[in-house]
């Protein structure tokens, strides 16, 4: 018989338990192979039963071996509750079960001596969100209609690029009386209010990428959606850097510059210009971790399009040799100006924090014009890998801040100028619409969501805990992972189509939105189309209190 | 909604046009005031039209604390009409004590002095009297600038009319620009400083409707100049981002309405001047208006002109004859002081239109 031993890891130890009916069970062997954790196993076990033949109870009993499904004891091959096995299994034999018992953190730093590491989701929210306690409260009535959603048009479009104060816009009057440019303007590109987030092709698997940048070419050529996708920091394939679906891709360059070799020498050959250059200083769902794309995952093409070996990648820290994050970033922005010959728009995109008013002052003060974006990144987004520790404590909230940058911009006159871009947990209970307009009234131009695009893709993980696993390589249903068996498992065209879709459904919600308070061009700013519910969220964010 | 109405003539006319032009139009607002801004004055005013008149509602002290404040910087008084009041029992009117139209002589030094000096320091003096004035509401200083008189009140715009002597025409106090108001003041207190229309250096206008961009617009227009103040009526911004294109950026009037309902893109990517239109709307985003209305406006040359909201929610309507052209939010108040007019000229402009009207009363119709 097996020795057991009280400190061995138990499944009570873990935070998922399987639950498994034997007598459901046909021994069919999918859920073990579809488990990508190899968190359940088959085995054999020892049976004893106890019968009788004769008339008169004659106990015997009869030893025989009956194979089984069980959970592994481990706590590197433990469940993450995924539910890929009840989702093949035909009987509903097999099920995880969330173990509120579990030690898992305890034990996993003491048999590893390491920190726990996993894909980016915050799981210790427990409070409602602040945008959730804010409603659209400014309806339009007789003397100032409303609009209809479905019969007016709507100008639904937000600027990416730095933008000109009217008196130092180059027009002049000519003789005909008509205004006329004499000198230029930095680029300005108009798209849709939402920007599919940064997340690098390293980050992704390979289907999970191609399907993204299908859904932009589709949303832009065929619906009529200005619908732009960053790159992340992770580089482009060739391919597609040659194409004329470049114009749909925001480029991303972060400290590692991965990729930006081969983007550098794709140069002479884009027959279009990309839509932007994003600049990533910091992001928010797991500031102080920057980059981290495990080795696991560092596949061949990604090698090759990263130009790197099969190891951890870790973005190195931020311009050390740099005196501020406003001189790194003019030094980036002249570069990438001067690369795309002044054409591409280039937009930073920078951690929330206490700081950010700052760092946004100073760049929209900065008398070169050098920001045609603040993208402000805010907790409660992410989809990398991280510590655990960094994604469950630090961060900061995005709302109030998002509303501190612009109310900083209002008391100099100078809003508009460089266009907010705001994200961090939007999205977070599925609707993007709402969340997108309640940020644009309190000032943001636009917004970017990246992890709400995975669950459109049918990522089964959440914020309660449950999968988290991008990190791993071993993403059960082929979203983040570079493991050929799992990426296939990922429909490229489905997942083109429900992102396709979802902004379709966006796109109505957030005319639905804008038609009650009488708007036919995006409200930014126009908090007092809004209401809060809580005191200290009106108070905070300069809006009516209502209750 | 309130109601609008101007005229502009070849020939002086007297406030009781603009009285009638209002009058019949009585059901469309709520009786609860009355304003108007004259341009081009004649009458009394005729041969001080370079000099500054200050238009003002005031106690007594008030009228001292402004005339002191005036003579300590330098203006002197050449000429005061107090309009004759007729305060019968029963007139539904909220008056103040006194009404004043002093004008007065610029300063020794800027008698000859360059323009923008003279009405940099017009705007500044008419900041500083309604500072001064306003913690007591000791007065209210509507305008001090060459050539134009304010007049609001808070009351029956019928009783207004009998309180001031306004409904007998004569020859003493007229204008060949006259624009004016009946309000019905729906979201505001009834305050007299809200009452349209607005006035800023030489820039006058008045709306019939809503901004729902109200809350941009201020915090765009308060950073732009020092003079864009008080925001008691969500149309004041119009005014200012009138004042703001034509005065400060030095633009032709035509492109106050790209600024203020600009088109939308697609249509902005297939025109010609698609750049100058789209680094318009790009830059002042925070000008734009939305919501219901029709803006009557009158520039420093006393041309005047109307536009619409980019839906045309609001009504107006211009007619005219040889002498005379009126703008009117309703046809039947055209109809009123214009009755031998051929009706089937008469222009209802659609929602991309500017019509102006310049001091010839040739009609220009501006397609946006």
């Amino acid at each position: 018989m097996e020795t057991m031993r009280v400190q061995d890891v138990t499944p009570n130890d873990l935070p998922w338990k399987i639950r498994y009916d034997a007598s459901r069970c046909t021994l069919c062997g999918s859920c073990v192979s579809a488990c990508s954790f190899r968190a359940i196993e088959a085995k054999v076990e020892r049976r004893r039963m106890v019968f009788s033949e004769s008339e008169l109870p004659e106990p015997k009993a009869r030893f025989s071996a009956v194979p089984v499904i069980r959970q592994v004891k481990s706590v590197k091959n433990y469940c993450r509750g995924c539910g890929i096995c009840e989702k093949v299994c035909p009987n509903d034999a097999i099920r995880p079960e969330r173990n509120p018992d579990t030690r898992h953190p305890i034990v996993t730093r003491c048999l590893g001596g390491d920190s726990i590491k996993r894909g980016g989701r915050k799981n210790l929210e427990s409070t409602v969100r602040t945008l959730d306690k804010i409603r659209v409260g400014r309806i339009s009535q007789m003397t100032d209609p409303s609009l209809d959603a479905q019969r007016h048009t709507f100008d639904l479009l937000a600027p990416f690029g730095r933008i000109l104060p009217p008196q130092k816009l180059p027009l002049g009057v000519g003789p005909e009386g008509l205004l006329r440019t004499e000198g230029s303007t930095p680029p300005v590109r108009w798209i849709y209010p939402v920007v599919i987030g940064d997340m690098s092709i390293g980050a992704l698997s390979w289907r999970m990428w191609e399907a993204v940048a299908m859904a932009t070419a589709y949303l832009n050529e065929e619906c009529g959606l200005p619908v732009r996708m960053c790159s992340g920091e992770g580089g482009v394939p060739v391919r597609l850097l040659k194409s004329r679906y470049l114009k749909y891709m925001i480029l991303q360059i972060a400290s590692g510059h991965f990729g930006w070799n081969r983007i550098a020498k794709a140069m002479p050959h884009m027959i279009e210009d990309p839509a932007g250059v994003l600049i990533k200083i910091g992001q928010g769902a797991k500031p102080g971790d920057g980059g981290l794309l495990m080795a696991q995952k560092v596949a061949e093409h990604i090698q090759a399009i990263r130009g790197v070996p099969k190891a951890d990648l870790l973005s190195p820290p931020n311009h050390q040799g740099l005196y501020s994050i406003e001189e790194s970033v003019q030094k980036m922005f002249l570069s990438f100006n001067a690369a795309f010959k002044f054409r591409v728009p280039v937009a930073i995109k920078v951690a929330a924090s206490s700081t950010s008013v700052s760092v946004f002052n100073n760049l929209v003060r900065d008398p070169y014009n050098i920001v045609g974006g603040f993208f402000l990144d805010g907790i409660d987004g992410g989809t990398g890998a991280a510590h655990e520790v960094s994604l469950d404590h630090t961060g900061h909230p995005i709302v109030s801040k998002l509303r501190d940058c612009y109310l900083a911009a209002v008391a100099q006159g100078r809003q508009g100028q460089i266009p907010l871009w705001a994200a961090g947990g939007l999205g977070k209970t599925g609707d993007l619409a709402a969340d997108a307009f309640k940020m644009i009234a309190l000032g943001a131009n636009g917004v970017f969501s990246g992890k709400l695009i995975l669950q459109m893709a049918g990522c089964v993980g959440n914020d309660q805990g449950r999968c988290n696993a991008c990190n791993t390589g071993l993403c059960p249903v082929g979203i983040t992972t570079q493991e050929p068996p799992l990426v296939h498992r990922l429909d490229p065209e489905r997942v083109a189509q429900n992102i396709v879709n979802y902004f379709l459904a966006m796109d109505t919600e957030l005319k639905k939105l804008m038609a009650p308070i009488g708007n036919s061009s995006l409200p930014v700013g126009r908090s007092d189309a809004l209401v809060a519910t809580d005191r200290a969220v009106a108070d905070k964010l300069q809006i009516q209190y209502v209750c | 909604m309130c109601r609008i109405g101007a005229i502009k003539s070849l020939d002086f006319v007297h406030p009781s046009m603009a009285l009638q032009l209002m009058q019949s139009q009585q059901k469309g607002h709520d009786n609860s005031g009355f304003a108007m801004v004259m341009h081009d004055l004649g009458g009394i005013f005729e041969n001080y039209k370079k000099l500054p008149t200050l238009s003002m509602a005031a106690t007594d002290e008030g009228v001292r604390l402004a005339e002191d404040i005036l003579h300590e910087a330098g203006f002197q008084r050449v000429l005061q009409w107090v309009p004759e009041t007729n305060p019968q029992p029963g007139l539904d009117i909220n008056a103040m004590p006194n009404y004043v139209f002093e004008t007065f002589d610029y300063p020794k030094h800027l008698r000859n002095g360059d323009k923008k000096e003279q009405e940099d320091l017009l705007l500044d003096m008419r900041l500083k009297l309604r500072e001064a004035l306003e913690p007591n509401e000791e007065g209210f200083v509507y305008s001090f600038w060459p050539d134009v008189v304010t007049l609001k009140e808070i009351g029956d715009p019928r009783d207004i009319g009998t309180y001031f002597n306004l409904w007998q025409p004569d020859d003493k106090f007229t204008a060949r620009v006259i624009t004016a108001q009946c309000r019905q003041n729906t979201n505001y207190d009834i305050v007299r400083y809200a009452a349209h229309p607005f006035h800023l250096q030489g820039y006058t206008a008045l709306a019939n409707g809503e901004n729902t961009f109200y809350l941009k617009n201020v915090e765009f227009q308060r950073k732009l100049h020092r003079g864009y103040i008080g925001f008691e009526s969500d149309s004041q911004c119009f005014l200012y981002t009138l004042h703001y294109v034509h005065h400060e950026l030095g633009w032709p009037l035509r492109y106050y309405k790209h600024v203020v309902t600009p088109l939308p893109f697609e249509e902005i990517e297939q025109r010609e001047d698609r750049e100058q239109l789209k680094a318009i709307r790009q830059s002042l985003a925070h000008l734009e208006i939305n919501g219901p209305n029709t803006i009557i406006g009158v520039l420093p040359d006393h041309s005047m002109f109307t536009c619409c909201d980019a839906k045309k929610l609001r009504p107006v309507v211009i007619g005219r004859d040889e002498k005379t052209v009126v703008i009117s939010s309703e046809v039947c108040g055209i109809n009123e002081v214009l009755p031998e007019r051929d009706w089937e000229t008469d222009i209802y402009p659609n929602e991309r239109e500017i019509v102006a009207i310049g001091n010839d009363l040739e009609v220009q119709r501006w397609k946006q």
